[in-house]
């Protein structure tokens, strides 16, 4: 399991012995946040009904990310995000695992549980089925979620509990100092595999929908405006919601998503999702159509397709999830972000208080004595 | 019930053990619970212990396909299941061959005369037939055509022969009622109820269990009849209650009596998965039942349900205990109430699933990584499992801690009568929440680590509560704000303090009563199931003017505070565990006493004529 003891640990990181020096990508602005410090209020801090800001959900703790981490802009859309939710600030509740997404709860002034590797989402379901009124949020990364913990995600998504799970994957084991994780793809040289991971990897938003998921999206760390909307439909949505996240660390793992976060190259590898709207990329100058059981590039430019042959999306469609979501590592095809697929369904915490309640209905609140004495009983005098 | 004055003379006992063996679907254990309801009504003192096989289902007419139900009751005191057994009921040979050894010389045998046939006796390996080959000479042995006997009784009926064959058990019971004088009634109105609703078989079952009765009359072969009677129970109303029921009961007892909802996460592990079974039942008590996916999830669950101010509690064997470890480390550094009970088995790794042993005692108390003591408790009877387990979630709440509760299959199993408590008798169990801030630090902040001066508990600040926001997690907590801290003095202090609150359990616990001689010769110090094997020896010995006092322990972690002192007052120590000696380390460990263990590693109970030869070897021998 990976220590607790690094990178931030009670040195200030000035990056890992053995780290490469974050490479800044190209056309990529530098890293703005130092060590230590709180991220600056950004524009859109809005106000919530009773009055909370972005400042309210920051907890006096010193986050302690790797400077320029996409953890940090993650975080800053959260506490943008919450003022906006209708709720409670103390029903908040952030849980996590372990890794460098674990340390997330920390830095929310919430209620906040920092659980054991992998094992967010059994916490999770024990909390939202006792307490269905609090809005429980898992943070947990690719290792945490997919390896150690894959076996609560599957379950707590099949289960359909209640909550969000934001799932950091940065394609790397970042707290443990870089080795390769369940989505590092094959080949990649990390300092556990120096002649190349022989693994295959694991497309999370296959695994969610594999599982039964009734929410899956996918956003990113570098578009803020796309991370909170994602976010907010997830909060939205009544049931397990997956939002895979793709996050850049720039100590272990930089850029490994700069293909699909970065201006230069954005347009042509991103395709964001729209219900109702026709699979289109490139400002519009490309699609995806169906032809048959597989999906295909078209240019919309040249005349021999238009906008009319692209598939439309319907993101309650599971059969359109599945071909969308297994958009993975298809060299033609760009990568899909937004809602993959979004199902109405009862929710496990739901399910259990009305099956709870129906017995009381029946039954009638369950007295002690009565209980005690509801077997073959006899009297000695 | 039937008249009786046609029979044969009629012996007084004071106690009988019986023991019901047959193949697995023979239904010998529903045969064992019926014959102990009409004992109970009867009044008799008793107990009982069911030997089921590990496979679910093991070839019929297998010797590892055998199911048994012993069961001892009596105008005495019953403390044990009976170390002997007077008769003996073998459904087919291989019953006969697997427990003919423990009945006494000269006691009975009823054995099914019409499954003793080549085929039979092949499936059991046995050469020869055991009712010819002169094996049996020593004991009263009743040869009945069960088999046939119950096909006539049923000749009128339309029913297939599979059913009737699984009626036959009915005559095995009527007959054996009969043999003990005990009443039919219960065994009748059970069978009433339970096929209310498939009238044909309801009668079948009616009517064979009567023939069994009446032949017993009406045969010549048995020369005597016998009688219990009526214990002198204390006063009050009593039902029969096994382990894993008392323990279901003790845990709804404590959600009401708190006002905690109860959540209990659990994942199917023999033999625990009994008490999931249990408490699913009572969901109209507000009972959450959650079968998580596996042993992790389950008590990762309660944890979570505790944090949200829930009794998170969940049940597991060895086994599951071992992969439960780091939650409950993480429940130790949160210091969160939790309730873990351990259904011991015999081990290492899966052991001996369906065997008795009190081998996780060291993993209960040790089994975490780094410094992680936490209060650990052991239940001695199946009645005593509710009380125990009560009062373990008491410990859990009001320290704020994880508490493990140790049984085995032998208690959970294991039945008794249990005098029914008045709930305004029940110990008080009051739980309050943290709601303001803590002022302490002049700041208005909450203070999630700040600790109450007599218990060191932390606040329990349920999300929920408007200005209590506040995070934990599994790195150490800086004292009193609970941030995360790598300082190393705090880390120290945390360390004994933590330690600290978990001794000061102590001052919850009530004097250690000692059974027998308050001062003497001897004293015995057990723990768990054995208690009823271990207060029979110590009569036994004292009988003969020894000196001999028993502690049986409630508390194995911390120890009562007034152990040392009554350790003082006896000359030499004594230590029967079924382990290769676990609480004789933590004894040595904490007093610098001589003592004796007494070590049964077989997977069964303690004999309680094993211990007494222990006690008598161990006054004589020279102290050490
Ligand atoms: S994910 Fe990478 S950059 Fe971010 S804190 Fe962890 S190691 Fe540092």
């Amino acid at each position: 399991m990976p220590d607790n003891t690094s990178p931030d640990g009670t040195k200030k990181p000035a990056g890992p012995p053995g780290a490469k020096k974050p490479a800044g990508p190209p056309g990529a602005r530098k890293p703005t946040m130092p060590p230590g410090t709180k991220p600056p209020t950004g524009p859109s801090g809005g106000d919530g009904a009773d009055g909370l800001t972005r400042k309210d959900f920051a907890s006096d703790q010193d986050v302690r990310w790797c400077p320029g981490c996409g953890d940090y802009a993650i975080l800053a859309t959260v506490q943008r995000l919450m003022p906006e939710l209708d709720v409670p600030k103390e029903n908040i509740v952030f849980l996590s695992g372990i890794g460098c997404s674990g340390r997330f709860p920390y830095y929310m002034d919430t209620y906040g549980f920092h659980s054991i590797h992998g094992r967010a989402p059994a916490f999770a379901t024990g909390l939202k089925s006792s307490r269905p009124e609090l809005d429980v949020w898992v943070v947990t990364g690719d290792g945490d979620a997919l390896s150690i913990g894959g076996n609560h995600l599957i379950h707590v998504l099949r289960r359909n509990v209640d909550l969000q799970i934001l799932l950091f994957n940065n394609q790397i084991y970042g707290l443990t100092k870089g080795q390769y994780s369940p989505t590092s793809e094959q080949g990649k040289i990390t300092k556990s595999t120096p002649y190349g991971s022989i693994d295959h990897p694991f497309n999370p938003v296959a695994v969610a929908l594999g599982a039964d998921a009734s929410f899956v999206a996918r956003t990113m760390d570098r578009d803020p405006k796309h991370l909170k909307a994602t976010m907010k439909r997830a909060h939205d949505h009544r049931g397990a919601a997956l939002v895979e996240i793709y996050q850049n660390c720039n100590i272990f793992n930089d850029g490994a998503f700069f293909d699909f976060t970065e201006r230069a190259t954005k347009a042509k590898a991103a395709l964001f999702l729209e219900d109702g709207a026709p699979l289109t990329y490139d400002n519009g100058t490309r699609g995806v159509r169906l032809e048959g059981l597989q999906l295909k590039p078209i240019e919309l430019t040249n005349g021999r397709w238009s906008v009319d042959d692209c598939l439309v999306y319907d993101e309650t469609s599971q059969e359109m999830a599945q071909l969308v979501g297994r958009m993975y590592w298809q060299e033609d095809l760009p990568r899909p972000f937004g809602v993959i697929y979004r199902e109405e369904r009862a929710t496990y915490d739901e399910l259990l208080h009305t099956q709870i309640g129906g017995l009381v209905e029946r039954r009638g609140t369950g007295d002690l004595a009565t209980l005690f004495h509801d077997a073959d009983t006899w009297d000695i005098s | 019930m039937p008249d009786a004055t046609s029979s044969p003379p009629v012996e007084t006992l004071t106690e009988a053990t019986i023991l019901f063996a047959g193949d697995s679907g023979d239904g010998m254990q529903l045969t064992g619970t019926q014959f102990t309801q009409a004992a109970a009504h009867a009044r008799n003192d008793l107990a009982t212990l069911p030997d089921y096989p590990a496979e679910i289902r093991a070839p019929a007419g297998t010797t590892y396909g055998v199911s048994a139900f012993q069961l001892r009751f009596g105008s005495g005191e019953i403390r044990t299941p009976g170390d002997e057994v007077d008769l003996l009921v073998a459904m087919n040979p291989a019953a006969l061959k697997v427990h003919l050894h423990r009945v006494r010389e000269g006691g009975a045998l009823i054995v099914n005369a019409n499954s003793f046939t080549e085929r039979d006796l092949e499936l059991a390996e046995l050469e020869q037939n055991p009712l010819e080959s002169g094996l049996l000479e020593g004991y009263q042995v009743f040869e009945v055509e069960l088999t046939r006997l119950t096909q006539e009784a049923l000749e009128h009926t339309d029913l297939s022969r599979t059913t009737v064959g699984r009626t036959k058990n009915m005559f095995a019971l009527g007959l054996a009622l009969w043999l003990y004088s005990r009443p039919l009634e219960p065994t009748q109105q059970w069978l009433q109820q339970k096929f209310a609703d498939e009238p044909e078989i309801r009668d079948a079952n009616l009517h064979v269990l009567s023939k069994g009765y009446h032949y017993g009359e009406t045969t010549d072969a048995f020369v005597v009849r016998y009688d219990v009677a009526a214990a002198d129970l204390a006063p009050g109303t009593y039902r029969s209650i096994r382990g894993a029921q008392a323990i279901a009961l003790g845990l709804v007892a404590a959600s009401k009596q708190s006002g905690l909802p109860l959540f209990y996460g659990s994942y199917p592990i023999t033999p625990a998965s009994d008490l999931l079974h249990e408490l699913s039942r009572y969901k109209h008590f507000g009972v959450m039942t959650f079968q998580a996916e596996d042993e992790i999830a389950a008590a990762g669950a309660a944890v979570g349900a505790s944090f949200g101010g829930a009794l998170g509690v969940c049940a597991t064997s060895g086994p599951g205990v071992a992969l439960k470890t780091e939650t409950i480390g993480l429940g130790v550094m949160t210091e969160l109430p939790l309730v873990i009970i351990d259904m011991q088995r015999g081990g290492p790794s899966t052991g001996l699933p369906t065997k008795t042993e009190q081998s996780d005692l060291l993993q209960a108390v040790y089994g975490r990584n780094g410094e992680a003591p936490l209060p650990v408790l052991a239940a001695s009877s199946p009645a005593d499992c509710f009380d125990t387990i009560y009062e373990a979630c008491r410990i859990a709440t009001r320290y704020m801690t994880p508490v493990i509760f140790l049984a085995d299959g032998y208690l959970g199993n294991g039945s008794e009568p249990w005098r029914i408590p008045d709930v305004a008798d029940l110990p008080a169990f009051d739980v309050s929440f943290a709601t303001t801030p803590t002022a302490s630090n002049g700041q208005n902040d909450f203070l999630p680590y700040a600790r109450d001066p007599d218990t060191l508990a932390r606040p329990w600040a349920k999300p929920g509560t408007k200005g209590l926001e506040h995070r934990i997690g599994g790195l150490e907590k800086a004292h009193e704000t609970g941030n995360v801290s790598y300082d190393p003095a705090n880390h120290q202090r945390m360390v004994k303090l933590r330690a600290e609150k978990v001794q000061r359990v102590t001052d919850m616990m009530p004097p250690t009563p000692v059974y027998g001689d308050p001062d003497g010769a001897l004293l015995v110090i057990g723990w768990g199931s054995t208690r009823g094997a271990i207060e029979a020896a110590v009569d036994r010995v004292r009988a003969s003017d020894a000196r001999v006092g028993h502690v049986h322990l409630r508390h194995v972690h911390p120890f009562p505070a007034d152990l040392g002192p009554i350790l003082r007052r006896f000359d030499k120590i004594l230590v029967p565990e079924l382990n290769n000696g676990q609480l004789i380390r933590l004894l040595r460990d904490q007093f610098t006493r001589s003592m004796t263990p007494l070590n049964k590693i077989q997977g069964q109970p303690f004999h309680a004529q094993e211990v007494e030869a222990a006690l008598r070897e161990a006054l004589v021998s020279t102290p050490a």
